[in-house]
């Protein structure tokens, strides 16, 4: 299955729109908000006992578990969140017109650079200190997985066919009752899938987000993500080893133990069925569905669940609106005023903090360290697809080796890059290479797999008559490159090119800095220098670097991979 | 006190239009509905027949005008009316007891009770045996059974049905037909009246006591016919003959209005507000070859030629409309004629064809003239599309206009009049050498 778009890709028009620019400063002045106040609390953090985390392996399995359950609970939330803001934005006119731009702009604000800030504030609200470290990397690892979630199912509900619409309405089921017999349902196989993506894109998260130095302060969180930044620390190879080993074996785990059952599962929600596509098989759910005991234990809450999709909430259904001509004044009184009221604040903050600390020359600084990380990320894309573009196109179309790649692909697209720099800072220390060249690759580690996903998707859709008439005509080399597979995978690889970019973005806070024991290198670029401010705990200039990154990510999503999505879109579309 | 079910009273209803205007989709409609009666609306496409049914449903609201169901304004979907849709609407992660089960599950009622009539609805209609079923398991016409017996378990005043054969194949349509027919006459359906949308003219004298004819674009009833016959009817009675003869020759009657802006065609194209029919040339050269050919000999009772081609009446209309405003055909009384330069249209070589096809084109579709003389006028013989996109949209709805568009361009382009590329979204005179 191919992914959604992780952008809002809803038509040509204009880049930016009022809706964007509020949502862009929404996005701001929360940022800032969050800064000031975390500069306040910073104080009683200093005293915050260190949670001693040991190499020993025998501690493995509980920090797997610990970070395990940090993980299920971000997802539960993420869940929970998709359901809330998703169908709020998809089902009412009003809040979708401010909440698609919001997540827009939400999403291409890089999680790394946010955390040092997110943990200040969740540790001084939070009544034990640790459990605000927890709340703040369960928070974190909530934003790296929440937002596609969301456009998956934002997506899905704009897309329920009218005539399922139709008939829940005819047979006058409650909002309550269609959000769960309908919408959900229907939604439900693109939400796995992005959840799936979202769990593997999260272990980078959780690597980063249990151990944090915020100026002075370090919290150290148990988990698998503390232990390898201690085995970083410490220089030790073999604990690097168990460390990715134990997250292989976490990785299977889950994925037999929740994701397989759930993708056989959710097959039934499937709407329209590819003829001679394999049903999804889970041993796990044909011994749940096959055991008497579990049946006899999940009736009364099956009972209970149908029970409650029945109660009704609402008496009746409520007059439908007569169809008014459109009126040009865009939005109710009352919600105007709230919005304007909440842009105000934003912008009085954002203003404050402009003018007060932001010099013209960190400006400039920081414009031209994201052109440096910009150009690295171009040439990194550039050089993943000329590599990865052939080999998806390969692999898809013999389906026998996709089948073989694709669980391959997606755990290296869960393999946090933090992990390599071992190999990597050895490598350029002892060959005494440049860290800003040699340091690059580490960025576009983790994301590279979703251009291979795609391409690999892409090609397997290539309709075997196309590919018959190409072998018929004798169509070889390079004109079957150009004339039939390429343009065939070009809608999909946009769609991987699209996260991928995204995602190296977000890397470059972690990746152009690289530390191994005492060895640390550093290259020039926007993501050194978050990284760097977020050791010195210099709020202000985190905000800046962060402001700047979201700035570069939607400039770039709205200029180039949106119109060059709806290019491909429109003129490779098969069928 | 009338004993009406249904009651609708100067029913209209409008869209907004992308300039800010409104759109007439419906106009004037009055219509009653009485215990034991299937009403028919039976209309083109772009008729508002099924905009109707919705407005009936409580789906929407109408613009203006009452309807008034059992005394009450209809506001919302109102209990009592059900609706069995054109593509089925089932929901196919629920099985067919679960599909069936649904609207009931709604109404609230006690679990035993649910299970109880959704498995009567299912035997009454044929599905035994299927309960446990999902609907892609299913073939259409057993698909189409679920979506009755979903509607039926709710024991509704009303059915509304939405073309709802026109997606199965032509016997297991026959079938579902008769049964519903049989069921029907022999009161064993919990419902008291029908109303049925179709574009099938064959369909609507078989089943309805009661046929309001639907102009398009507005949808206006144009005629009421009442069908006196016994039932079961029988295709080959004369009478039943004359009845179906009868509404081709009223569906392809010129308008007796003078042609307003954005009428449709079964007129002339008047001016470039005509919305035109979305045809292939392939398809009117292939119409005007089987009038020329023998037995017809130039002059054909459409009827006839849509049964002899296989086309249903809504397919075999937007043919015979576009080949009229092109002046290649006359059609009157619901008899199809070649024109003077239709017959020679057929007579001549692939060359000739698009010379008289070009004349025709520019001298009667006033759209394509004004885009020929618009690339004329400019110096390098280039127009984007939007210019003409945006003057239709002035008159027409935004899918109306692409599709008029799209007709005229595909005309063009047989005719070597204009050529248009789609990656710059242009019009331009020149043709590739």
């Amino acid at each position: 299955m191919r992914l959604n778009v992780p952008i809002s890709v809803a038509g040509w028009g204009r880049f930016f729109t009022r809706w964007d620019v509020v949502a862009v400063l929404l996005v701001l002045g929360l940022l800032v908000f969050l800064a000031e106040a975390s500069r306040h609390l910073l104080q009683p953090l200093a005293e915050l006992q260190r949670e001693p985390v040991s190499l020993d392996p025998a501690n493995l399995p509980e920090y797997a578990a610990r970070t395990t359950l940090r993980m299920l609970i971000a997802m539960a939330l993420s869940l929970l969140f998709t359901f809330t803001y998703a169908t709020l934005a998809a089902k009412n006119k009003q809040a979708e017109r401010l909440l698609v731009p919001l997540l827009d702009i939400l999403q291409s604000v890089p999680i790394l650079g946010f955390i040092s800030i997110t943990v200040v504030f969740f540790m001084a609200l939070a009544p034990g200190r640790v459990l605000g470290a927890e709340f703040a990397a369960i928070f974190a690892i909530f934003t790296s997985q929440a937002w596609n979630m969301a456009f998956s199912f934002y997506q899905s509900l704009r897309t329920v066919p009218t005539e399922l619409v139709e008939a829940s309405r005819n047979f006058r089921l409650s909002p309550w009752m269609s959000f769960w017999r309908v919408d959900v349902p229907f939604a439900m196989p693109q939400l796995i899938w992005n959840m799936m993506m979202s769990m593997s894109g999260s272990w980078f998260f959780v690597v980063a987000s249990e151990a944090i130095s915020v100026g002075n302060t370090t919290i150290t969180l148990p988990g698998v993500g503390s232990y390898i930044a201690l085995a970083i620390e410490h220089q030790d190879l073999t604990a690097v080893g168990y460390a990715i080993a134990t997250m292989l074996i976490v990785i299977l785990i889950y994925d037999q133990l929740l994701f397989r059952p759930l993708v056989a599962w959710a097959d039934r929600f499937r709407f329209e069925q590819e003829p001679g596509m394999q049903p999804p098989h889970s041993w796990v759910l044909d011994v749940l569905r096959r055991s008497r005991l579990v049946d006899r234990l999940t009736r009364p809450f099956a009972s209970f669940w149908r029970r409650l999709l029945i109660a009704r909430w609402s008496k009746g259904a409520e007059p439908v609106k007569r169809k008014a001509p459109t009126r040009h004044g865009w939005i109710t009184f009352q919600w105007a005023a709230i919005v304007t009221a909440v842009v105000a604040v934003a912008l009085w903050q954002v203003a404050r903090f402009v003018i007060q600390d932001i010099t013209l020359s960190d400006a400039a600084t920081v414009l031209l360290l994201g052109l440096a990380t910009l150009s690295r990320i171009v040439v990194l894309i550039a050089l993943a697809s000329v590599i990865w573009v052939p080999i998806g196109v390969w692999v898809g179309t013999r389906p026998r080796v996709a089948n073989l790649v694709q669980p391959i692909a997606q755990f290296l697209a869960a393999f946090p890059a933090n992990l390599l720099f071992p190999i990597a800072v050895s490598a350029i220390v002892v060959l005494k290479l440049n860290p800003n060249i040699w340091l690059s690759p580490l960025m576009i580690l983790g994301t590279q797999w979703y251009i291979l996903f795609n391409v690999v998707a892409g090609a397997g859709a290539i309709p075997a008559e196309l590919r018959a008439v190409g072998a018929n005509f004798r169509v070889r080399g390079w004109l079957w490159w150009r004339r039939i597979a390429l343009p065939a995978v070009l809608p999909y690889y946009v769609t991987g090119a699209i996260t991928a970019s995204g995602g190296s973005w977000n890397a470059s806070i972690v990746a152009e800095v690289a530390s191994w024991g005492n060895e640390h290198l550093e290259a020039q670029g926007l993501g050194a220098y978050i990284a760097r401010q977020t050791e010195a705990g210099d709020f202000h200039r985190i905000v800046l670097g962060i402001a700047a990154m979201s700035l570069f990510v939607v400039l770039i999503n709205r200029t180039f991979w949106r119109p060059l999505y709806l290019y491909a879109e429109r003129k490779f579309r098969l069928g | 006190m009338s004993t009406a079910l249904l009651d609708i009273h100067a029913l209209r209803q409008t869209f907004p239009k992308a300039d800010g205007g409104e759109l007439l989709v419906l106009d004037g409609v009055e219509l009653e509905l009485n215990q034991g009666q299937i009403v028919g609306l039976l209309g083109r496409t772009g008729s508002g027949k099924s905009t109707l049914l919705r407005l009936i449903a409580g789906l929407a609201r109408p613009s203006d005008g009452t309807i008034t169901y059992l005394g009450q304004p209809v506001v919302a979907p109102a209990p009592g009316i059900a609706m069995v849709f054109q593509g089925f609407a089932l929901f196919p992660w629920l099985t067919v007891l679960e599909n069936v089960q649904l609207g009931l599950e709604a109404l609230g009622l006690p679990e035993a009770e649910i299970r109880k009539r959704a498995l009567a609805g299912i035997d009454l209609i044929g599905l035994d045996g299927y309960e446990s079923a999902y609907p892609r398991e299913l073939s259409g016409g057993m698909r189409q059974r679920v979506g009755f017996a979903r509607a039926l378990v709710v024991h509704p005043n009303i059915l509304l049905m939405d073309e709802p054969f026109s997606a199965l194949d032509v016997l297991t349509a026959e079938t579902l037909r008769t049964d519903f027919l049989e069921l029907w006459g022999d009161g064993r359906l919990p419902i008291k009246g029908v109303i049925l949308v179709t574009h099938n003219i064959e369909e609507a004298v078989l089943m309805c006591d009661r046929i309001l004819l639907f102009s398009s674009n507005p949808g206006r009833i144009i005629r009421e016919i009442a069908v006196d016959l016994k039932q079961p009817r029988n295709r080959l009675d004369p009478q039943f003959h004359e009845l179906v003869e009868n509404i081709y020759a009223a569906m392809t009657a010129r308008t007796p209005t003078p042609p307003r802006i954005g009428t449709t065609a079964g007129t002339v194209a008047t001016s470039i507000d005509t919305i035109l029919p979305r045809v292939s040339a392939n398809l009117l050269s292939g119409l005007l070859e089987a009038l020329a050919a023998q037995p017809y000999n130039g002059k054909a009772d459409l009827p006839v030629i849509a049964d002899e081609l296989h086309m249903e009446g809504d397919e075999l209309f937007p043919v015979s409309d576009a080949l009229q405003i092109l002046h290649l055909v006359e059609i009157e009384g619901g008899d199809i004629k070649l024109t003077e330069t239709g017959k020679q249209f057929v007579e001549a070589a692939t060359d000739d064809r698009k010379k008289i096809f070009q004349r025709q084109l520019l001298s009667y579709v006033p759209l394509a003239a004004h885009i020929r003389r618009v690339l004329q006028e400019r110096t390098n013989h280039v127009a984007p599309k939007s210019r003409f996109f945006d003057e239709l949209e002035d008159h027409m709805s935004t899918d109306d206009a692409e599709a008029t568009l799209r007709s005229v361009t595909a005309w063009a382009r047989y005719a070597e009049a204009f050529a248009y590329d789609d990656d710059s979204q242009t019009f331009s005179l020149e043709n590739p050498t």
